[in-house]
């Protein structure tokens, strides 16, 4: 999947979840054994095109998803390649154990995606947030969990992940239009960390939708004079410890930003990279305090819980200033 | 069937000697204690499949013709192994490893393909999903062999199994067949006492399946039953009632027998009444 700014633009236009429907359609002529499977959830994976042009890849359970995913691991098992996605929440939670036993214990590879993950589908309430899916996932052996920045790593993180050894959980944030981190090609490769800037006094690791405003964070603390460098942290389970080690050497205060709570995520996996580092910099986490209690139009929960630019840029500011 | 008479003799034999064996484990199991009673109760059903309805290649243990076979109610190993073992999957003395430290055969199967273990269980309701993504797969390429599951009827109480309940015949799976080992007990009590699924054929039924009720002890009606193939687009059903704990006076019906240890006097008495029925046989 060769990205260009054309491209970056279109996929960025029509979202995350839509980027995902795209690229499986785009892939399917390449996967004879491709098979696409959803919970009554084809018009939202942005999968309508998929289901009827190629309808013998194309399974829909309805809305079950303990049996979706017990389905999924079926075809696994006869060496298919699978694709299954629901919301995120039912895609996770609702067929934990099915997900434990099928894909982390026996080992069937599977492809699933949580679909608008994070806060994007506030006005719905929580049952449709997810911001617990990055800690739940991370929890569970033989799982890759991939966290997108953009559209266009959405698209590249669905054909790592087909192609990747074990199974994948990819989490997809933000809404349409989902504002591009990337306009031009890069290499994505599961597990490697991309650095967006360089610098020398911060180190701000941001994971989906946070990697944008991460980097307009640290255009505003390059004009108070704080030279902050800017790590898209695309994969959260193995997190990318080389990178977490440099960037401790290198940087004098490490900031996490997540669209997920506070614990068991991205902050908590950088974390745990850091803990056995000696003399390892103070670690600031920015992300979603452990409550429901925030519910609402995307923009203001995100404004809520500090995860702005501006916000981002003040924390950081006023936690380097103290050091 | 000109081999009909020949083959349910031979699974009838099979299932007593797949019987010592499970006495000869559970024995051997020792303080590990063993899921004596429903073990016992799906031997008859597992030395129909791999006695004679399924076809297999144990010499050849993953090829892709092969007849797949799940056991949802992963605590029925015991008359899982000594099914593989009777087929020639599993030698005698890696039948007598059970539950002992490094071997590959725990209390729930573990999947293990070179083995004859098609897939991991243990955690109740998640084998006929398993079975229906399966069958859709050999429906998709084109494929005829069959996916054969045993779920138990205390395992029926896992909403999951109905999920695929309702999707197996809505994607027209009459390649999947699910057979109900119903015993009428569960862990701590019979159906009755604690959740019972009731008619299950009916419910069954009502989903879309083609149903079928029979003595799950019967080795000549499995053997009629599961021989027939059936290609109208409906899953089959088999409610197979059977005894937990079948083949021992003191294991039938006595719920005790659902994890238990079993001391060598019991196991001396039990091979006293294998030989009694191998007499009378």
């Amino acid at each position: 999947m060769i990205l260009d700014r054309r491209k970056a633009k279109g996929l960025s236009r029509i979202g995350s979840r839509a980027a995902y429907g795209m690229t499986l359609f785009e892939l399917a002529p390449e996967y004879d054994d491709l098979m696409v499977v959803t919970a009554d959830t084809s018009t939202s994976a942005g999968l309508d095109r998929f289901r009827n042009t190629f309808p013998e890849k194309y399974v829909d359970v309805g809305i079950a998803e303990q049996n979706a995913m017990g389905v999924a691991a079926g075809l696994a098992s006869e060496g298919m390649t699978v694709a299954l996605s629901t919301f995120a929440p039912f895609q996770t939670m609702r067929c934990c154990e099915q997900i434990k036993v099928n894909l982390g214990y026996m080992k069937h590879k599977v492809v699933f995606t949580g679909l608008a993950s994070g806060v994007v589908l506030g006005t719905l309430g929580y049952t449709h947030c997810c911001i617990e899916d990055m800690a739940v996932m991370r929890a569970i052996p033989n799982i890759t969990v991939l966290s997108p920045a953009d559209c266009g790593e959405t698209a590249k993180a669905v054909e790592a992940a087909l192609n990747h050894h074990q199974s994948v959980y990819i989490r997809l944030t933000g809404g349409s239009p989902n504002p591009p981190v990337y306009t031009e090609d890069y290499d994505f490769e599961i597990g490697k960390a991309v650095k967006l800037r360089e610098g020398s006094d911060v180190g701000i690791i941001a994971t989906g939708t946070m990697v944008h405003p991460a980097l307009k964070a640290a255009e505003i603390l390059a004009e108070d004079g704080i030279d902050a460098a800017v790590i898209n942290m695309h994969t959260i389970k193995p997190i990318d410890t080389d990178t977490v080690k440099e960037l401790s050497e290198s940087t004098k205060l490490i900031a996490t930003v997540e669209e997920h709570s506070l614990i068991g995520g991205l902050g908590s996996a950088v974390a745990e990279a850091k803990a056995p580092l000696r003399n390892a910099p103070p670690q600031i986490m920015m992300g979603i305090s452990d409550s429901y209690d925030k519910a609402g139009d995307y923009g203001d929960i995100l404004e809520h819980y500090g995860l702005t630019a501006e916000h981002i840029a003040d924390k950081v500011k006023a936690d380097y200033s103290s050091l | 069937m000109a081999n009909r008479e020949q083959d349910i003799e031979h699974i009838t034999a099979m299932a007593a000697r797949m019987r010592r064996h499970i006495l000869d484990m559970a024995l051997e199991a020792g303080a590990h204690s063993s899921h004596f009673g429903g073990g016992l109760s799906v031997v008859d059903i597992t030395a129909t499949l791999f006695g004679a309805i399924m076809n297999i290649k144990p010499d050849n243990p993953e090829w892709d013709g092969r007849d797949r076979f799940i056991l949802s109610k992963g605590h029925g190993c015991l008359g899982y192994y000594t099914a593989l073992h009777e087929a020639g999957y599993l030698s005698h003395d890696e039948l007598m490893t059970f539950e002992k430290t490094d071997s590959f055969l725990y209390g729930h199967p573990v999947m293990n393909r070179a083995k004859g273990i098609e897939f991991s269980s243990g955690s109740l309701g998640m084998g006929m999903s398993l079975g229906t993504g399966v069958a859709i797969a050999a429906k998709r390429r084109g494929q005829d062999h069959r996916c054969f599951v045993i779920i138990g009827d205390g395992e029926s109480n896992e909403g999951s199994n109905w999920e695929a309940a309702m999707a197996a015949p809505h994607h027209k799976l009459d390649n999947l067949v699910i057979i109900l080992d119903r015993n009428r007990h569960q862990q701590t009590g019979s159906n009755a006492e604690i959740l019972d699924v009731g008619d299950a054929g009916e419910k069954f039924r009502a989903f879309g399946w083609h149903v079928e009720e029979i003595d799950g002890h019967d080795t000549g009606a499995l053997y009629d039953m599961l021989s027939a193939r059936r290609s109208d687009g409906k899953p089959l059903a088999v409610v197979a009632n059977t005894i937990k704990g079948k083949g021992f006076s003191f294991s039938e019906d006595d719920n005790s027998w659902h994890h238990k240890i079993l001391t060598k006097a019991q196991y001396e008495a039990a091979i006293v009444e294998l030989d009694g029925a191998g007499d009378a046989a």
